[in-house]
């Protein structure tokens, strides 16, 4: 097989032959037996299944709970790639973290003239409540994860920070687990490097980020919305790794300056809440009062430094499309470096002569909502009916500035197992980042997202997608 | 640990030992009906039901009780709260809702179970196939108990479960022997007369204590030393004495480890004074309903005690 020259196949070099990231792997497959794979393959899903890696799909009764498909045939990156990439990455968190410091203090990015006012002043996500407020070790964003997309040897970008919650981690974990327990014997000819120890570079992390007051070890709890919430299981099984206790709203409540748990032995002190509950939940009063999810007062103990929230509150302004149109600029500002990871392109409909480009071109482009996520709400346009381009066009017109549109990327691909043998399905990259005071730290690896479909650009698992786990290869 | 873990780990326990004694008694009207005469064998599945506290229920839903309908109303029934699927369902979400306080394998036990379970129990169960799912039910308790066991650390979450499962084991263990013990004995002169037989074995049956009561006893079957089994007999682990004294030492534990007492302990003080050194045949003075009425309350209480102690609930 040879990879197609309209896309950067990550296994096939198009002159044909095996690129050398994939070299050892290749070996190791050619030597199986088609059969074998085609059991093992229906193995992982029984393996998932009863691991109870699931993710809850709402208002769905009976199966209320989903797999996401799993695809074994590992997508891998050589150390000298992955070196590169921790290094655009780091720049980029960092960049990040002292742009949300910015925002919400002196503006000088503003005053700068770098990138306009209305940005934020417009953004829902924005929040008042944080200006002018430390969080406890300066650190924002304790857990990123940046979306890369790759298009040839040497070429990735960057198509999305998520500075809220990101979540998949835990398939990064349990997709590497299942790996390791089909195919031992692959482990033992490819050196990988080890994905399991994130858990424990997130305890430490997120230790690292307590606030003052904290007496003795910290004590880090995660906070989930419930057993009903789709990624409940990843909340869980991050708390049960990181040994730390997994939290509802209705088991905390504000005592003496400090947000408490009850436990068996009466309310305890937390340090650091790891929160898998969006901004506008955390606490009914300064927030939605309708939330049961939150705890009531808990913005007033964090403004106080009695307690420390990951990520910090207002860290979403940072997940929209507007603002990420500005990365290299806000990249150069603060870093005074060039960006090493590039944006994709980005055209504001905002602006009007934009907009009439956009519209012109708009069978070529992707259009995606400023605050949109999970791939709904937007436009791919070589894939799109007349109807859709149509509505699409309405919709610009009307509201320009709630749009940018980008060119359809050449994602690279990755081969999956079908029944027919190897196939090429498009790919991306969630690595994981942590920041502490002092520290960048990336788990070699992430989240490889697959879009199972044939030609199909779209990784979401609410769409169809999904996942492989990722490999970088030892020096 | 939190108090709603806390909860989640007791009541995960006590649906699970609710589970396995409705097999349990599944299993052994089962063997029953398989020995009588279809006229007889609607009384033994009247008294299946009624023994498991769902008779109402079913009533209310069917005016007959044939085999394969009350074995479906018992096993997978969507009305029945009270069914085996219902439990384990909940057995489930506990241990969901508990994950981070349970070990890997233990998950795993429950969570693989659960999926067999439910599989099994898709469709109604036909006669050739209702052996096997009870077996897998009861399987399922023992995967359980042994994944506890074995990868547990013994901390208090560990005495949590343990309290549930010996709570419920308690009150299932009483409630089935009041019951029966009506239908058997419809009147106190009755006690030491010839009895049948077949009856007698399914309430040992129905605690799994037929092969140790007949070793014990070479074979020789009465009320009073049923009873006295049942109630008395500290070696056997589904006794009410046994259930008790392993109660005792999971309170006892629980108070060491949070530093001091609590009403749960002064309530399971009481309960001992009651229950040492009492004989069969004082439990027959007192009246062998009243003795057993008292217990469930008292043990009910304990139950409600731990719940408070350890701030279960908000």
């Amino acid at each position: 097989m040879t990879g197609n020259a309209e896309f950067f196949d990550e296994m096939h070099r198009a002159e044909g032959g095996v690129r050398d990231a994939y070299d050892k792997y290749c070996d190791w497959f050619e030597e199986q037996k088609t059969s074998l794979l085609k059991r093992k393959h229906a193995e992982a899903e029984t393996n998932f299944r009863k691991t109870g890696i699931t993710f809850n799909v709402y208002g769905e009764d009976e199966a209320e709970e989903r797999l996401i498909p799993f695809d074994m045939v590992p997508r891998i990156i050589t150390a000298a790639e992955w070196r590169k990439l921790t290094r655009g990455i780091e720049q980029r968190v960092s960049a990040l973290n002292a742009f949300m410091h910015d925002l919400y203090h002196r503006q000088e990015i503003i005053r700068a003239g770098r990138i306009p006012e209305r940005l934020f002043r417009n953004n829902a996500a924005w929040l008042p409540h944080m200006v002018g407020f430390t969080p406890p070790g300066g650190v924002y964003t304790h857990i990123v994860g940046i979306d890369l997309v790759r298009t040839g040897p040497d070429e990735f970008y960057v198509l999305e920070d998520n500075a809220r919650t990101p979540s998949g981690v835990s398939y990064m974990l349990e997709n590497r687990e299942t790996m390791m327990a089909m195919f031992p014997e692959l482990f033992m000819r490819v050196p990988v490097e080890q994905v399991s120890d994130y858990p424990r570079r997130l305890a430490k992390s997120l230790a690292a980020c307590a606030p003052d007051c904290t007496e003795g070890k910290p004590t880090v709890a995660v906070l989930t919305p419930g057993i009903y919430n789709s990624a409940y299981f990843e909340h869980a099984f991050l708390a049960d790794q990181m040994g730390a206790e997994l939290i509802e709203g209705s088991d905390l409540r504000v005592m003496n300056g400090r947000v408490a748990m009850r436990t068996t032995s009466g309310f305890q002190p937390l340090d650091v809440i790891y929160r898998r509950v969006d901004d506008e939940f955390l606490d009914p009063l300064t927030f939605n009062e309708d939330s049961v999810l939150g705890v009531p007062g808990i913005m007033d103990v964090y403004r106080a430094g009695g307690v420390t929230i990951a990520n910090a509150p207002g860290t979403g302004v940072a997940d929209d499309k507007a603002i990420y149109s500005f990365m290299p600029e806000i990249v150069e500002f603060y870093t005074g470096e060039k960006p090493l990871l590039p944006n994709v392109e980005t055209h504001r409909c905002a602006d009007e002569d934009t907009l009439k480009y956009v519209l012109d071109n708009l069978e070529e482009l992707v259009v995606k909502e400023v605050h949109g996520s999970g791939g709904y709400g937007m436009l791919i346009g070589p894939a799109a009916s007349k109807k859709e381009l149509d509505e699409f066009r309405k919709k610009l017109v009307d509201k320009p500035e709630n749009y940018i549109a980008q060119p359809t990327l050449s994602l690279s691909t990755c081969p999956i197992f079908t029944k027919k043998g190897l196939a090429p399905r498009h790919v991306d990259l969630r690595p994981f980042v942590l920041v502490s005071p002092d520290k960048v730290d990336i788990t070699p690896g992430g989240l490889t997202r697959v879009a199972l479909k044939e030609g199909s650009l779209v990784v979401n698992s609410s769409q169809g997608g999904g996942t492989k786990d990722t490999w970088v290869l030892k020096d | 640990m939190l108090g709603r873990t806390a909860n989640g780990l007791f009541w995960m326990f006590r649906y699970l030992e609710r589970a396995e004694n409705t097999a349990r008694l599944l299993d052994a009207g089962l063997r029953m009906a398989l020995t009588r005469d279809l006229v007889t064998a609607e009384e033994e599945w009247r008294s299946v039901i009624a023994t498991a506290g769902q008779q109402p229920g079913y009533e209310a839903k069917h005016g007959s009780y044939t085999g394969m309908q009350t074995w479906n109303y018992m096993l997978r029934d969507k009305d029945n709260p009270a069914s085996i699927l219902s439990m384990f369902g909940q057995v489930r979400q506990n241990a969901r809702l508990a994950r981070n306080a349970i070990s890997g394998e233990l998950w795993e036990a429950i969570n693989e179970n659960w999926l067999q379970i439910k599989d099994q129990l898709k469709r109604p169960v036909p006669e050739n196939r209702v052996l096997d799912t009870v077996a897998t039910i009861r399987r399922a308790g023992t995967l359980a108990h042994g994944a506890m066991e074995g990868s547990m650390l013994r901390d208090e979450g560990y005495h949590f479960a343990q309290a549930g499962a010996y709570i419920e084991r308690g009150d299932s263990v009483a409630r089935i022997l009041d019951i029966k013990y009506y239908l058997l004995l419809p009147s106190l002169s009755y006690v030491g007369s010839s009895l049948d037989t077949g009856q007698w074995d399914q309430v040992l049956r129905s605690v799994s204590g037929d092969r140790a009561y007949r070793w014990l006893n070479a074979g020789q079957i009465d009320a009073r030393g049923i009873c006295e089994f049942l109630i008395l007999d500290d070696c056997f682990p589904r006794s009410l004495a046994f259930c008790h004294a392993e109660l005792r030492k999971n309170l006892a534990a629980l108070a060491r480890l949070h530093g001091g007492e609590g009403d749960s302990n002064a309530l399971m003080r009481e309960a001992d004074m009651h229950l040492s050194d009492m004989t069969i045949d004082q439990v027959f003075d007192q009246g062998l309903h009243e003795f057993l009425i008292d217990f469930m309350s008292r043990n009910a209480a304990i139950g409600n005690a731990i719940a408070q102690d350890y701030r279960f609930l908000a």
